[in-house]
This record gives structure tokens, sequence and C-alpha cells, in this order.
């Protein structure tokens, strides 16, 4: 486990290496679809200059950070290549929450084999095969691609990973404390891991064995003091930014960017042609609309996946990459990671064909229809959202399909793998 | 949603998908040529029409006349020409700065990879000429540009002269909202490149210019003229650029436009257009022209000087002045004043040309396909190679689904699987990498060894590494894995197919006639490529379909075409030739349709060739 393990931290390495010392790598950190106005290393430089200056950072209306995140680089700037190179290493972390998240399983399975029916052992994985899922998570993120591009380009957005995947693997080691301070970190970053709240919750519940019952005083207590954690961290954050910086300019500039979409600079996610095309007096309905679609799907979601909330952070996380304001890359890389975790569903899948020839075709289109719109000017902007939506698509039936493989897989274990129809016929089951 | 979500109707659709699919693939190669030769049929065709609303409905009164003067200024030039061997810059400077325009010259240089023998050039030093007409009646931020290429020997004077003459004209009017610049440039594609990037401040072919000393706005539009003799019968209207990049169709429109109104012949592809598209001649006739269009643009070079404007968003076409179809004459004047039109109306743009078409096929000058009607074509080719990929998932997944009496059956294939397909893509590539670089490289030890002149040794080295890729990768499997499994070859051939799919795709959208081309010979054999089938019939099959005896068709085909029939052994010539060209335009101006061939397409197409040899 080692061995292979060290030998994919040394290819990735290597690819990284090479990339940063290539020409490549001016013309990765400035395509579109992997940095964004929020995570570009363009910008950060800006914003340091401006720190250096004595000049509020967010002055302009260029640079975007957190106050943390400058300080981070007001130190670290000569290194700043291998703060990135380390920053994928974090999300290695990743990879070791499974360990503790199968033994979790074993027991629990070992608890209930006798509860399912005998024909669904095949559904359950074998110790062999979880062995091997930290290997691959961590193959999945350090040599996909699009964390490589994202590395690359120096994008933020690395790092912003790393404090979520760290919060996943503090969330998975059963640290209340650590994951709510992580948690609080993260929304801190960009807002939108506040939806993750509610599967962290979830799973501490889970583990302390707590129901979920609303007229409990123990469920109460627990969320309050979670609740508390967390927004007492966030406080702290806050506050420590407000000492740092002697203003709140960071709010609006951080916060207000990535709420009310000032830059429409095209992107691989769904505001910005929409919000160019907008009359200006449906601008402000509309973006309430889009913001609130991000949060929204906590709620059903939770209900349905109140069980399963490792599952639910997979849903969430990728929920977020695709509704988010400023999607890049690297977003839709985080979620991709989790995608071994779930091999398991792998033969309930049905649309993976589909949807896998879809997201290859738009990871390859991205870059023609830029040129072509941009360069060439022979096509436009319509081509290029064309493909923006082609590729959200492709993400949302991949999601999808993931979540009806869990159900589906929860209803077998359940119900037995091979069901009957009252007449003995071969059931089917389907999604209505 | 319910064809995604009901398994019943999936199971039904899948069902008819694998068991037709053959059928089904040969009614998609069979529609697919058939909707491409019907594009040439007049009736499915759009007449063209003036989208620009600025062009369209100003009428401009041409009074140009000094057609006596240009051809007598012409031949002063030729007699400065011949005199100084070369681009008579002196006296161009003054004949410029006698018309009243502000004249800066560029001085650039450039050595080539390796000896460019169609043109015999390989150190190549040259100057520009050109002179700023500015604009009278608005700010300089605009500009319109006329070329003349100064030629080596006799030819292309009359452009030169028409240009000063026009000059000379235009400096009298008051009405020009836009600067004009007159520009003469020397070596004509290379010169035309140092001038571009010159004025646009880039380098991106590390061509050595000194900068330009004087420039005006952004260009909007330019013309670039060709004329070698006093009387013309006919002119031809030069579309195609690099990378088989095309102008706005309302350039071509504005060129007929003003052809119909003088009563001047226009030709295209160097056809004349025919009124009797119910007959076969008619209809013949279209389609030829329509393939010279897709062939010219598909070998991804500038036809004329125009074709490298069309990289910095500025709307160009070539006029060439054709004396053969003798009952016709026309004089200078009557060009000049075609000119003086289409400069008058290109000034009186807002904006840039947008309206109009930007992808389309012109099967006559008055008839265009949009690219809404000839994608399908293209459409249907693609879709064969994604019903075969779909085909061989089912097939790869239906024994994984019927082992019920164990999870570890499934397990196998993903296990060895990865590393099977990894290695043959990687040396694929590698050798499509070989392909790219060692031609170049490698010429000085080449020419060392053997009795070759240097463009010789550049193409023979890339024929002999693209012959030597067939015989390296397909053993290398086994060296890994023993015996190539049955379940090995369909992960590679679905990877090979999916990969092929979204290449030929996005090389259609940048270029259709190179992505048509590419996949009307790839598809077939590629599809039905299976290591079962008899190897040496096969593999003679996929020799003669892969992408250099593509090109070798295309070779003859165009020479066809253009009524200059070849045989084989000059057809060879101009094979090799053309590979030359090919690696010269990517060096020289960037054209990436050599990169394209070399480092993806032979690539992909040697991951075929490696599933027909799997044992």
């Amino acid at each position: 486990m080692a061995a292979p393990l060290t030998l994919l931290l040394i290819v990735a390495v290597t690819i990284r290496a090479v990339l940063f010392r290539s020409s490549l790598a001016e013309l990765i950190s400035e395509r579109v679809e992997v940095v964004s106005p929020l995570n570009a290393w363009k910008r950060v430089v800006e914003g340091l200059a401006l720190l250096d200056l004595g000049v509020s950072p967010y002055s302009g209306d260029v640079f975007h950070e957190t106050p943390l995140m400058i300080y981070l680089f007001h130190f670290t700037v000569d290194y700043a290549e291998i703060v990135f190179m380390v920053s994928p290493y974090f999300v290695d972390c990743l990879s070791c929450f499974l360990a503790p998240l199968d033994r979790f399983r074993k027991q629990k399975y070992a608890l209930e084999s006798d509860r399912y029916p005998a024909d669904c052992l095949e559904l359950l994985r074998s110790p062999k095969e979880m062995f091997y899922i930290p290997l691959k998570v961590a193959m999945f993120y350090l040599l996909n691609p699009f964390t490589i591009l994202s590395c690359v380009a120096k994008s933020t957005c690395g790092l912003n990973n790393a404090i979520i995947a760290l919060f996943i693997f503090c969330t998975l080691k059963g640290s209340a404390l650590l994951s709510g301070i992580l948690l609080a970190l993260a929304t801190y970053q960009s807002i939108y891991p506040l939806t993750l709240f509610a599967p962290a919750l979830l799973f501490f519940l889970q583990r302390l064995y707590i129901p979920v019952n609303l007229r409990r005083s123990s469920f109460w207590f627990f969320t309050l003091q979670y609740a508390f954690i967390y927004v007492g961290s966030l406080v702290v954050i806050t506050g420590l930014s407000f000492f740092l910086l002697g203003s709140w300019d960071f709010i609006p500039s951080v916060y207000g960017f990535i709420f009310s979409v000032p830059d429409l600079t095209p992107n691989i996610g769904l505001f910005w042609y929409f919000f160019a095309e907008m009359f200006e007096h449906f601008r402000l309905f509309f973006i309430c609309v889009f913001q609130i679609n991000v949060f929204f799907y906590t709620i059903p979601l939770s209900i349905k996946l109140k069980e399963h909330p490792v599952f639910l952070i997979f849903m969430q996380i990728a929920i977020i990459s695709i509704f988010k304001s400023y999607p890049t890359v690297g977003d839709v890389a985080l979620y991709m990671a989790f995608l071994p975790a779930w091999s398991h569903l792998y033969r309930f899948l049905r649309n993976i064909f589909l949807v896998s020839c879809v997201l290859l075709a738009c990871s390859a289109l991205f870059p023609v229809l830029w040129h072509l719109w941009i360069y060439a000017g022979s096509a436009n902007s319509n081509f290029y959202y064309a493909i923006t939506l082609l590729f959200n698509f492709g993400q949302i039936l991949l999601v999808s399909d993931y979540f009806y493989a869990y159900l589906r897989r929860e209803h077998h274990l359940i119900h037995g793998l091979y069901l009957k129809k009252k007449d003995g016929t071969e059931a089917t089951l389907v999604l209505k | 949603m319910g064809l995604l979500s009901d398994p019943n109707r999936r199971k039904a659709l899948t069902n008819l998908l694998t068991r037709l699919n053959a059928p089904i693939c040969m009614v998609c190669y069979l529609a697919a040529i058939v909707w491409f030769m019907g594009l040439a049929f007049e009736p499915f065709t759009l007449r063209t029409y003036m989208s620009e609303n600025a062009m369209g409905s100003t009428m401009v009164e041409e009074r140009f006349s000094s057609g006596e003067r240009a051809l007598s200024l012409a031949k002063e030039f030729d007699a400065h020409k011949t005199k100084a061997g070369g681009m008579p810059v002196e006296w161009l400077v003054k004949a410029m700065q006698a018309r009243g325009l502000e004249v800066f010259t560029q001085s650039f240089s450039r050595k080539l990879p390796f000896p460019d023998e169609n043109k015999e050039r390989y150190m190549v030093r040259g100057t520009n000429v050109y002179g700023i007409l500015r604009a009278p009646r608005a700010p300089r931020t605009e500009a319109l540009v006329i070329t003349a290429p100064c030629s080596p020997g006799n030819s292309n004077n009359q452009a030169v002269g028409l240009l000063l003459a026009l000059a000379q004209y235009f400096r009298n009017q008051i009405f020009w909202a836009k600067d004009i610049i007159f520009l003469v440039n020397e070596h004509d594609l290379i010169g035309m490149q140092a001038w571009l990037e010159g004025y646009h401040h880039t380098n991106i072919t590390g061509m050595e210019y000194s900068p330009l000393q004087g420039r005006a706005g952004s260009i909007q539009a330019a013309l670039s003229l060709e004329l070698s003799s006093d009387v013309i019968t006919s002119l031809d209207l030069i579309l195609e650029g690099l990378n088989g990049q095309l102008p706005n169709l309302d350039l071509a429109n504005l060129f007929y436009a003003f052809c119909q109104k003088l009563g001047v012949l226009c030709t295209i592809q160097g056809k004349l257009q025919r009124n009797d598209w119910d007959t076969a001649e008619g209809y013949t006739h279209a389609a030829q022209t329509m393939m010279l269009m897709v062939l010219k643009q598909a070998c991804g070079r500038s036809w004329g000087d125009h074709g490298l404007f069309l990289r910095y968003h500025i709307e160009a076409a070539s006029i060439r002045g054709i004396n053969g179809f003798r009952h016709y004459k026309m004089d200078v004047a009557t060009i000049g004043r075609l000119l003086e039109g289409m400069v008058r109306k290109l000034n009186n743009l807002l904006e840039r040309l947008h309206q109009s078409y930007f992808f389309y096929l012109l099967p006559s000058l008055s008839r265009f396909v949009s690219i809404g009607y000839y994608m399908p074509a293209f459409g249907l080719l693609a879709v064969i190679l994604l019903l075969r990929a779909l085909d061989l998932w089912v097939n790869l997944g239906a024994p994984a689904l019927e082992a019920v009496d164990g999870v570890t059956e499934a397990e196998q294939p993903s296990g060895p699987g990865v590393l099977t397909v990894l290695t043959p893509v990687v040396i694929s590539h590698l050798t499509g990498v070989a392909l790219y670089l060692l031609p170049v490289h490698l010429q000085e030890m080449a020419v060392e060894h053997f009795p070759v002149s240097e463009t010789e040794a550049v193409v023979l080295t890339a024929v002999a590494i693209y012959t030597a890729g067939l015989a390296l990768p397909h053993n290398t499997q086994r060296l890994l894995s023993g015996e190539g499994t049955e379940q090995g070859w369909k992960v590679l051939k679905l990877t090979a197919l999916l990969y092929l799919a979204v290449l030929l795709g996005c090389t259609a959208l940048i270029n259709f006639s190179l992505g048509f081309v590419l996949a009307v010979t790839l598809v077939p054999i590629t599809a039905s490529m299976t290591p079962h089938m008899p190897k040496a019939l096969s593999a003679l099959a996929m020799v003669l379909l892969s992408p250099a005896f593509t090109i070798l068709y295309c070779v003859f085909i165009y020479q066809e075409l253009i009524e200059a029939p070849v045989s084989v052994s000059e057809g060879w010539m101009l094979f090799l030739s053309v590979i030359s060209q090919g690696i010269l335009d990517h060096a020289l101006y960037g054209s990436l349709v050599y990169p394209l061939l070399a480092l993806f397409v032979y690539p992909c197409w040697l991951m075929f060739w490696n599933i027909l040899f799997w044992s």
C-alpha cells in the first residue's frame, strides 16, 4: 500500500514540476476554465503588490481572495510553487479517511449482515476491495487532468479543496471541534461549503447514536454544541481578518462578489451567459433564484440521505461545484475524487457511458470553441455556452445517476437483489 | 427523460442499436456521402445575399478612370524592379510620397528550417513598403488595407501599378472615414507575416523584423491584389486562409455584387458559374467547384496573401486577375472601379463584418452552403464511431452482468486492462512525436549520410518514420502482458474510437473540410477493425486508408479537378512537395495541419493498426 502510494506521489510531483517549468504553464494559467476571477494567481499577485504598498488590496476591483489567504501568500510568495505543489497532497488525507470509514462500515455490516437477504452479500464490499480504495481516490485526484491543470495554473482553488478535504478527514475521524473549525474556514473561503454543515452534523449524530428526533433534548444539545463551534470559529476568523486588515473592505469584495456575480467572464458555470443577457431590472430576482438553487438542495437531500451522511457530503460538494457562481475545473476534480469510493455502485449506474462521452467531448470542445470565438472570431458566445450547458448537463446526469444507484443499492440490500413480481416474473425498478 | 430512466425502453433501444449496428453504420456512411454530394445541388443551397446594412443600401458611384496611368506605372515599376534585382524600395517610397501618402518601410529576415524548393528560397531577406492615406473625415481609429505582392520575374507588376494609381485617385477624394494602407510586400507570405506581426506587436513564428514606424487604426478589412497582364478577362476570388479559416461571407457578396454591377466576369476556384443546374453537367460543375474548395480548405495553407490577415480577426480576400476566357476583355480601369467601389463600401462599415456567415462552402459565387447544412454530413460519420463504441461498451458490460456466481470475475478486466490500453496509446503517441520532431531536426545527419538535398531529407525522413511506425508498436503489449486478451483489444478499440470521434469533431469545428476528408477515409476502416479479420487483406485496406494515403488521393483528385491530371510518378513528386510545404507552412506561419496529423491523427490510426495485430 505504501509503495504504490509513494510511486503515485512521485509521478504526480514529476508531472506538475515538468509542467511548471514548461511554456504551457503560462497558457494554462490564462484559461478561463481553469482560473476564475476568485482564484486566479495573477490577481493574488496584484493584491500582494497593493498590500506591500500599504494600500488595501481590495481598493481596486481585481482582488477577491480572503484576507487570511493573502497573508498566507504574503509570507510564502517566494515558495508559491511549492505551496501549490503541496496543497493537493492534503487531499490525500481524503484517501486516509476511507480507512476509518470502511472499518466503521464493516462493523455495521457485521452487525447487520444477518438482517440482509442472503443474495445481497455480493453487494457488500469485501475487505480486499476496500483496501485499495484510498489508493484509487488518491490516484483519481492527483492524476486527474483537471487537478493538474488547476495546480499548474496556481489557482487557489487547490487550497480551498485542501481545506474541504481536511474538514472531511476530521469529520470522519470524529473530531467535532476540528471539523467545526475547518468547516468555518472553508465557509470563510468561499461561503458555499456552508451546506456541508448538515451532513457533518448528521454524521456526528449517527456516530454518537443520537437519533434525529426534534423532541429529544440530546439531539438539540449536540446540534447547538456543533453549531456553536462552527459559528464561534467563523466569528473568530472573520474578526481576525478585520484586525489583520483594519477594515471591513473584504466583506463586499469577497462575499458580495460571490453573491452578486458582477464579473461575467465566461467560465464553465451557468451564471455568466445568463446574466450577460439579462435586463438589469430582473437581475436581483434571478440572482436570488440562482443562489438559492445552490443551497436549496440541502433540505431534500438531508431528509432523504439522513442515514448516509458521507454520501450526502459527496452530493453536496458536487452540487456546489455545478451551481456555484465561479466554478472551475478544480472544483469538479474534488468531487470526482470521491467516485472510486462508490465503486460498489458501479453495477447500478445506467448512464455512465453517455456521461463519460459527454464530459470527455466537452473538455476537448471548451478550448476549441474558445479559440473559434475569441481568436478566429468566427463563432460566438452561444457556441461556448452551448458546451457549458452540455458539460453541466453531463455533471448533473453523473450526480443523479450516482444518487439513483445509491438508493437502488439500499433498496436491494433490504429487499434482496433479485426482485420478483407478484406473478413470479422478474421485476424492474423504475425511477419516476 | 423517459429514455434515460425507464429500463425497459432503454433495453429495447440498446438491443436495437447493437443488433442492427452494422446496417445502421453502413446506412449512416452512405447517407453522409450522399448528403455531402447533395450540397452542391442548387435547390439545396441558399442564394447569397448581403447581410451588412452599411454595405447594402448605400449607393456609391465609381469614377476611377486612370487605367492608362496604372499601366505606365506598372511598366516603370517593372523597369526599376529589374534594375534593382528585387524590390525597388527607393523608387516605391518616392512614388508613394509623390502621391501624398505617409510612407514607411519595414525590413525583415527569416531563415527557413530547410530550403523551399518550390520557391527556391532559404535565407530570406526583404523589405515591405507601405503608405498610409490618413482619413480626412473621422478620427483615425480604423483602417483598411490594400496589398499587392512584389513577385519575382515580371508577374504582378500591374497590381502594383494599379495600387499606386488608386492611391493617387483616393488621395483626392474627401469621403474616407478610415485610414487606407497601401502595402507592397516582398516574398509574398513571409513579408506579409512580418508586416502583420510588426503591426500587431506580436512574434509567434520567430521572424526577425524591424518595428513599424507608422501605424493606422485597427484594421477592419483587407484586399490583396494579383494582376499579371494588361488585359484581364475575368477575376478570381480566393477566400481560403490559414488553417482553413474563411472571411465573412459578406466580403464575397460584396465582390460578387460589384462584378454584377460592372459586368465583370467573376470566378471562384477558377470556375465560371453556370446556369443549368438541372442538367448533369451543371451539377458536376457545381460539385467540382465545391470539392475544390473543400480540398483547398482542408490543406490548411493560405492560398493568397490575404490568408494571414484572418488570424488577426481581419476579413480579407485575394482578387486575382485571369487572362484566359477569350471573348470578354476588360481594361485595368474597370478593375480599378471595382476596387474603388469595394473600398468605398468597406469605408462605410460601422463595425466589423459579422452579420453574415463565417462557416460556409461555395458551389458557386451566388450560392452557398451554411454550417447548418453541411454539418449533418460530418455528424452522420461521427455517429458511426459513437455507435460502434456503444456496441463495444454493451459487449464489454454484458459478461460482467451475466456472471451471477462471482464478483471476482467482474473485477478481472480492470486490472490488466489499464496497462494493455495505456502501453499502445503511449507508444503510438511517442511515434507521433518522433514524426513531428525528427524530420526537421535530423536533416543535417541525413544529408551527411545519404546523397539527398535538405528538403528531400526532411520529407523522406518523415515518410520513413511513418512507415517504421507500422512495424513498431504491435509487438509491445505482448512483452508486457504476454497474450493479448479478447477484453484487451475491445477496451483499446473503445478508447481509440472515442478518441477519434472527439478528435475529428474538434477538427471539423475548426476546419470542416479537413475533418470531413479525414472522416471519410478513416471512419470505415476504423469502425470495422477487429483482430479476427484476414490479416493481409485488412492490413492492405488499412494502409490504403491511412492519413498519408489520404493526402496522396487528395493530390490526385485536386490535379484532376483543376484539369491538370498527372501521372503516378508526377503525383508522387507532388505528394512529397505537399509534405514539405506542410512542414514549412507550420514552421513559417503556424499552420496546424502538420502537427494535427503527426501528433494526433497518425497515433490514433496506429492504435487501430495495433488492434489488427492483436494476438
